[in-house]
């Protein structure tokens, strides 16, 4: 297990050290951010200097390095238009977004797994049929669309939620700021959260429907069905436990998904977290920010495989890591 | 078509409200819903709209602007020039600073020598400083500001840079002011909050010198995509908001819940043509071949393609009214404007006569460049022009970009024909003058937003006796005639003033201006 850990560690320095290599360039083509930048009035002079105080007159290997030395000390750069650390600007906002990612995904668990599991199991009942029906909407609204559906609804008609920003937040453990700990913070919560989590309660209903249906015609539900074994128990555990696996990874893939459309509802929700600081980043091509924005998404991807992986072998016995899977 | 597909969700929304009374906040306390980041608090870091907006609250300048963009006394009483080169300003005494220090001489010195240093600005006020080459402090209450030459726009200068407390600021990063620890000023409001795109909040100073704002405590949320803006509004959330999508206008002034206010702006939308002696990178013959010569060279083509611009239709239609036509650089009220001096008429059988003068009798391909997301309906401008050109026989294709990648090539000559916007911020002629129609001029510092590199060697002599001339009246007809000369020759092609646009909740009403800040004072709640 530990070798595992390492290995797969220093596969993921390759892979960040490649993005970031592929993310400067990218972001060095798209444009020269001095324009937008400096104050219009400015004279030519001016421009200069301002291009020289950013480190923009450098060739562009020579600013890779400048990042890259920079980045083994842990320091990823300082936003243009902010002036602060752009890694620290990213972990400002990253608990916003954790927390919409996370309050969408346990949304998306709790009704996701029970209704699939109903749907599989009494395919042809009204229920069954309805929440199918249900989540194919899931899947098939934009969320941009549903976030204004769910704003106008809630907000703006039956004043019963606020319709954008994020409530006050307390510490959780004294350092991560949180807002679900009051109800005004709750209630910002809701809206955003349901509409980031619509799309994976669809999938998680389809998956977890698809994974009982095949899982009841197999021997040995069957066996345990002969054995005497109560529904609840056979359905408990033995289904529900073998299904899991492809629902684990769907979780996992789709947590790092969540963390990147959390954008669009970030936007329409006026929440301020990474995914907004991205958007306004690319408006300045404020670049130390979006590179740093994408290593850390890649290093949250990474890590989040890791967890599953890890996963696996505690829920399916079969699978061992081992050094020779890497 | 994201954002379309947006509008129309908003169409429902508007619907929406109408059926539901939007309860009106309590009267000592103001949100304000606006459009764009703030990115810092430090008043002399980042020459940015959304940071200079914030400051106009926390820190009081030397000179201060009316909502016409007219200057007014603000911590100076009065200014002269002593001599040519050497202007006096008097301050008013007993301006007391946030932290009940009081404000002199030594802090406007402190707050001007700040400018030139604040580490790793991207954007730095020293436009407006440049000129200063000495201060002298006579008395607590007096001081004497020394140019190298003729400079008259020193005060216009001065209204752009804030006083911070030498006491609060000696030796503060910009983080310092960010989190509160420097933002010592001397306006209206306090700072209390700012927490990174998300919200700024702001409490009334109740020993302001002046009119003291009736709000008690103003938050301004940052809330950038135009349809949860405007909802945050329908809902309640916020009790106004900057920025009203045109598509939205219609819908908010037909509902007595709501005030819409618009003001015509500084702002003037115009295109550049590209004026290098070279195969142009985006115009080609009918057959697709790259012309051998620049056909935007000729004025009498610059001339067809104005008169083919149908300008009153893309102000009504495009803009829904929030727009004013426009032959030059700045409007009726701003210092420079030419009585009188209209744009081209719509006139398409005049526009194809010139074309064909010119040698172009069947037209010829263009790409049309644009910013999107930057102004008012930027892209459908754009979009509008392409098929008003397409009437004359000029095929225009259209691509828009962000500002960022756009500029960073419209900059560098890359386009044929493009659109851009520029805001008159010292309130007069000479800002677009100098900047835009300027020969581009690196030793004289002239023409650094010159990106169609237009020149016209009288237009220069014009700027540049204009740039020096310290009387009002012979500045103004040198401004007035270096317009005219610049427009005779269409060195860029002015479109129209927008409109900046506010609505408020009903209990409230806003006092539009003209530089488009969204000022918590000038909002004043509703008797009755």
């Amino acid at each position: 297990m530990l070798v595992f850990i390492i290995r797969r560690s220093m596969q993921s320095v390759v892979v960040l050290l490649f993005m970031s290599l592929l993310v400067f360039v990218g972001v060095y083509a798209v444009g020269n951010p001095i324009d937008i930048l400096i104050n219009p009035q400015a004279d030519q002079l001016e421009r200069e200097q301002a291009i020289a105080s950013l480190g923009l007159d450098k060739p562009l290997y020579a600013q890779y390095f400048t990042f890259l030395s920079g980045a083994l000390h842990g320091d990823l750069g300082r936003s243009f238009v902010h002036a602060t650390s752009a890694l620290g600007l990213i972990l400002e906002r990253m608990p916003a977004t954790m927390e919409l990612a996370i309050s969408a995904m346990v949304i998306a668990v709790i009704l996701g797994i029970p209704l699939g599991l109903w749907a599989g199991l009494k395919p042809n009942g009204v229920a069954g049929r309805a929440i199918m029906a249900g989540s194919i909407l899931g899947f098939s609204l934009p969320t941009f669309w549903v976030g204004l559906m769910l704003i106008m609804v809630f907000a703006v008609e039956l004043h019963w939620l606020p319709s954008n920003g994020r409530g006050p937040t307390t510490l959780l453990f004294g350092l991560i700021p949180v807002s679900f700990m009051t109800w005004d913070g709750l209630k910002h919560l809701v809206l955003p959260a349901t509409n980031l989590a619509l799309f994976n309660l669809a999938l998680l209903i389809r998956l977890t429907r698809a994974g009982t249906h095949e899982a009841l015609l197999q021997d040995y539900v069957k066996f345990a069905r002969a054995k005497g074994l109560t529904n609840s128990r056979v359905i408990g555990v033995h289904v529900l436990r073998n299904i899991l696996i492809p629902i684990v990874t769907v979780i996992g893939l789709q947590f790092g998904a969540l963390i990147g459309f959390a954008i669009v509802t970030e936007s329409v929700f006026a929440w301020p977290g990474m995914g907004k600081l991205l958007i306004d980043s690319i408006n300045f091509l404020d670049r130390p920010v979006i590179v740093a924005y994408l290593l850390v998404i890649v290093f949250l991807f990474i890590l989040i495989n890791l967890v599953v992986d890890i996963l696996y072998s505690a829920l399916d016995p079969r699978v061992r890591i081992t050094e020779s899977k890497g | 078509m994201f954002s379309s597909t947006l509008r129309c969700g908003l169409g429902v929304l508007a619907v929406g409200a109408a059926l539901v009374a939007a309860p009106y906040a309590a009267a000592a306390d103001l949100k304000i819903a606006v459009a764009a980041d703030v990115t810092s608090i430090d008043p002399h870091f980042f020459n940015l709209f959304p940071n200079n907006n914030i400051a106009e609250h926390i820190f009081d300048k030397l000179v201060q602007m009316d909502p016409d963009s007219k200057m007014i006394p603000g911590i100076a009483t009065s200014w002269k020039t002593i001599d040519a080169t050497t202007w006096e300003f008097k301050l008013r005494k007993g301006i007391k600073f946030h932290d009940g220090t009081e404000l002199t001489a030594e802090d406007v010195v402190f707050s001007i020598d700040r400018v030139p240093l604040v580490a790793n600005s991207p954007g730095r006020f020293t436009a407006y400083t440049k000129a200063i080459i000495g201060k002298e402090i006579v008395d607590p209450y007096t001081i004497r500001f020394k140019t190298a030459f003729p400079h008259p726009l020193v005060p216009n200068d001065l209204s752009t840079i804030y006083i911070v407390s030498k006491k609060a600021a000696t030796g503060a990063t910009t983080d310092d002011f960010n989190s509160g620890k420097a933002t010592i000023g001397s306006g209206r409001f306090k700072f209390v909050r700012y927490v990174n795109g998300d919200r700024v909040e702001l409490v009334r100073n109740d020993n302001y010198w002046g009119d003291k704002p009736v709000w008690d405590k103003v938050t301004f949320r940052i809330i950038k995509s135009e349809p949860s803006r405007v909802a945050a509004l329908l809902s309640g959330d916020v009790d106004a908001m900057e920025g009203v999508p045109t598509a939205d206008l219609a819908r908010l002034k037909a509902d007595p819940k709501f005030n819409v206010t618009s003001k015509i702006s500084h702002r003037v939308i115009y295109f550049n043509f590209d004026h290098l002696d070279r195969v142009s990178p985006f115009i080609f013959a009918k057959d697709g071949k790259p012309l051998a010569k620049n056909p935007l060279l000729d004025v009498r083509v610059r001339r067809a393609i104005s008169k083919a611009i149908n300008r009153p239709a893309i102000a009504e239609r495009v803009m829904e009214g929030q727009a004013i036509p426009s032959g030059q650089l700045v409007s009726e009220k701003l210092f420079g404007n030419v009585p009188g001096l209209k744009a081209d008429a719509f006139d398409p059988e005049g526009a194809k006569k010139l074309l064909a003068e010119a040698g172009y009798p069947d037209g010829f391909n263009i790409t049309i460049h644009g910013p999107s997301g930057r102004y008012v309906n930027d892209e459908k401008i754009v979009q509008a022009v392409a098929q008003m050109l397409a009437r004359v026989g000029i095929v225009a294709k259209v691509e828009t970009a962000p500002m960022g990648p756009y500029s960073s090539r419209a900059s560098k000559q890359e386009f044929s024909f493009h659109m851009v916007g520029w805001g008159a911020s010292t309130g007069e002629a000479s800002s677009p003058l100098r900047s835009l129609l300027a020969t581009y001029n690196v030793d004289k510092g002239l023409g650094a937003v010159n990106w169609g590199r237009y020149g016209n060697p009288k237009v220069d002599y014009l700027i540049e006796q204009a740039l020096q001339q310290v009387d009002d009246e012979n500045r103004k007809i040198m401004l007035q005639r270096a317009t005219e000369l610049s427009m005779q020759d269409l060195g860029i092609m002015p479109i129209h003033f927008q409109y900046t646009m506010w609505a408020t909740a009903k209990g409230v009403t806003y006092v539009p201006r003209t530089d488009e800040y969204t000022l918590a004072f000038q909002f004043k709640p509703v008797k009755g």
